[in-house]
């Protein structure tokens, strides 16, 4: 085990994974964050907290990671390195660990530009894979980056993310076996619509073998309407709705109901791929409905390992 | 070259307020070539002023000066006999030579004129865009002779990241993708496993971040 | 006021496309040309740079336009285009200055054509009357 995460055992023991996204409050609110664990402890192994994601201002993901651990819930901290250099990272990474969180997503973070603070100075002393390589060393080597001792053990069991749906798409495995080779133990995916585009990458990724090198974690956008399906396809840069899909959601008599039909087809989808060991539900602003999911896609219920 | 733009005529109106004696101080350099703060642009800048100390009825006496560069203490020190009688010099070089006016000329108040704003290329007339970062350590070597310091938004080492869509930023549709650019070109030379290296951490230490930087070649000192 | 404001406009005209009548001040008058528009002619609307147009304008002129050929027939090919820009960047000057922007204009004409030459005078003359002087007239 490299960091006994609740993640790294259902992964390791060959299991279907489940994970779900965890958005903190733009505010002090502790309630919130545990609220939100309650209601998604038992239908995911782990659950990410994000990291100031679009670059919004929100309670760290280090705090958000903590309180979900308080209620027995296996924390993904997301990091991204658009507003913290080597130092501060590495800083916080001991922090994390200290604190009982042992996994961690390595990103590059939404450029500060999309934010609420559009004026920040972006940091990106580093990039998201010299990220993966600096706490797979402080994990394996027990070193900073500089090469100095680290005192303590570092268990982290790291991920990563992927785009199957960025360009240059031929890029995009040799992207993953970048991420793969500097360190990472398991990948979670942009949110997949394109199942025929996804599912190309990855029987690129397998011919390269690299399903076998890291556990891959389909991402899955639960839709809530027609209008979320419509501005998805056209202003979020990197997710790629098909037509098919808006026009299902335009012409569903119950949206939702529709939303979470089109979700569960992904999901039995994206199981059958080779390769895929998991599913990550990002249902920003909609979490409740991940449960319903979780259990109507037959994942429940969840190992206790 | 160095590109620079002109502040706004407002702000640079409210810099030189109640002053009545002025030098718009142009240089030949860099900002000649990019249209900023040459012998015409001085003149149009100098003649604004005066139709707004006009337009106000507030006397003003704006003198006009384009030297050959203003980051060279040959050409500043010709400054030297006439600048005690200016209240301010309004220098319309990049920041490099506002700052070495101010370093020469203790006494004299230094006002910028542009606002500067990166190492860039004329792509056409009337459009310039950037290409370095004077990070300090190339690695142009690393990535087709295109820079992702400069010219990626997030300035990463081993991009693109998931935002890049049909060759564009996802900051704008207006910014290329300079890591779609990247790949193509090593594409094209037959280079892309290039791209399979992980490019180590940067040293930032010889970027601004390190603190002021400074060459000394003693092999040309005199 | 508007009784006894007599506008003072320059206006800085392609000799190409004026080449037949504006050689005859009397008969432009005679044909209805307004007083009080100052009429300097140019090679190419596009060789009246920036500066020039400021300093008309600095100089006290009410109001300051440019006549050029037809955008897409300028005998210079983009001579008038070149002088459309400047006439806009000059607005956005005025405009941070506090003046109005309509004490510039761009005019285009086909070749010879006096009666529209006319027409574009006394519509700058017509604009400036109601703008009134300029804020720099006579300091």
């Amino acid at each position: 085990m490299k960091s006994g995460s609740n993640l790294e055992k259902v992964l390791t023991s060959g299991q279907f994974a489940v994970t779900a996204e965890c958005g903190p409050p733009k505010g002090t609110s502790a309630e919130v964050v545990k609220r939100k664990g309650e209601m998604l402890k038992s239908c995911c192994d782990a659950l990410n907290v994000t990291d100031n994601q679009t670059a919004i201002v929100r309670m760290s993901s280090i705090s958000g990671c903590v309180l979900l651990k308080g209620l027995g819930v296996d924390p993904v901290m997301q990091m991204v390195v658009r507003d913290r250099n080597r130092i501060a990272i590495q800083s916080d990474i001991l922090g994390a660990v200290a604190l009982g969180i042992r996994n961690m997503l390595c990103l590059s973070g939404d450029h500060q530009k999309f934010g609420n603070h559009p004026s920040a100075k972006g940091v990106y002393d580093i990039d998201s894979i010299q990220l993966i390589q600096i706490v797979k060393r402080m994990r394996d080597e027990k070193k900073f980056l500089n090469g100095e001792d680290i005192s303590g053990e570092v268990p982290l069991f790291i991920g990563a993310a992927a785009n199957p749906f960025a360009d240059p798409f031929e890029f995009r495995v040799r992207r993953l076996a970048k991420k793969i080779k500097a360190g990472v133990d398991f990948i979670q995916t942009q949110a997949i619509f394109d199942v025929e585009r996804f599912s190309r990458w990855m029987a690129m990724a397998r011919d390269e073998g690299l399903h076998e090198k890291a556990y891959i974690l389909a991402g899955v956008i639960p839709i809530k309407s027609a209008g979320m399906a419509r501005y998805m396809a056209s202003n979020v840069a990197g997710i790629t709705v098909p037509k098919e899909i808006v026009s299902r959601m335009a012409g569903a008599k119950d949206a939702k109901e529709e939303g979470i039909k089109i979700a569960l087809e992904i999901i039995e989808q994206v199981r059958a791929i080779k390769g895929v060991h998991g599913v990550h539900i990002m249902a920003v602003a909609w979490e409740d409905i991940v449960p319903v999911i979780v259990e109507r896609a037959g994942l429940m219920p969840r190992p206790r390992l | 070259m160095i590109v620079a733009e002109r502040k706004p005529i407002k702000e640079i109106i409210s810099m030189i307020n109640g002053l009545r004696k002025i030098l718009v101080l142009g240089c030949k350099g860099c900002v000649t070539v990019c249209s900023a703060g040459g012998e015409r642009e001085v003149e149009i800048l100098a003649t604004i002023i005066r139709m707004d100390r006009k337009k106000k009825g507030e006397p003003v006496e704006v003198m006009e000066r384009t030297l050959v560069r203003q980051c060279d203490p040959e050409y500043l020190d010709l400054l030297s006999d006439s600048i005690g009688q200016f209240d301010a010099v309004l220098s319309m070089a990049c920041g490099v030579g506002v700052n070495f006016l101010a370093d020469r000329y203790p006494k004299t108040v230094a006002l910028p004129a542009l606002n500067t704003k990166f190492y860039g290329v004329a792509e056409e007339q009337g459009v310039w865009s950037e290409r370095c970062a004077g990070c300090g350590d190339c690695i142009l070597n690393l990535t087709g002779g295109l820079c992702p310091v400069a010219r990626c938004s997030k300035g990463l080492f081993n991009g693109p990241c998931g935002g890049s869509v049909n060759g564009k930023c996802e900051i704008s549709p207006d910014i290329p993708c300079v890591w779609q650019l990247i790949y193509d070109r090593l594409k094209g030379l037959n280079q892309l496993d290039k791209l399979d290296e992980v490019l180590p951490v940067k040293d930032w230490g010889v970027s601004p971040h390190g603190g002021p930087r400074k060459i000394v070649r003693e092999d040309l000192k005199i | 006021m508007s009784g006894t404001f007599k506008p003072d406009v320059t206006a800085f005209c392609c000799r190409y496309a004026v080449y037949n009548f504006a050689e005859d001040p009397g008969g432009l008058a005679e044909a209805g040309f307004p007083e009080g528009v100052k009429v300097e002619q140019v090679s190419c609307s596009g060789r009246v740079d920036v500066v020039r147009l400021l300093k008309a304008l600095e100089a006290g002129a009410d109001g300051v336009y440019v006549v050029g050929c037809e955008e897409e027939k300028c005998h210079n090919v983009a001579g008038s285009q070149r002088a459309k820009k400047r006439a806009e960047y000059i607005k956005d000057v005025l405009l941070q200055l506090g003046m109005e922007p309509e004490r510039i204009e761009m005019f285009f004409m086909s070749r010879g054509d006096e009666a529209r030459f006319i027409e574009m005078a006394r519509e700058m003359i017509g604009k400036v009357k109601a703008l009134g002087p300029s804020p720099l007239r006579g300091k």
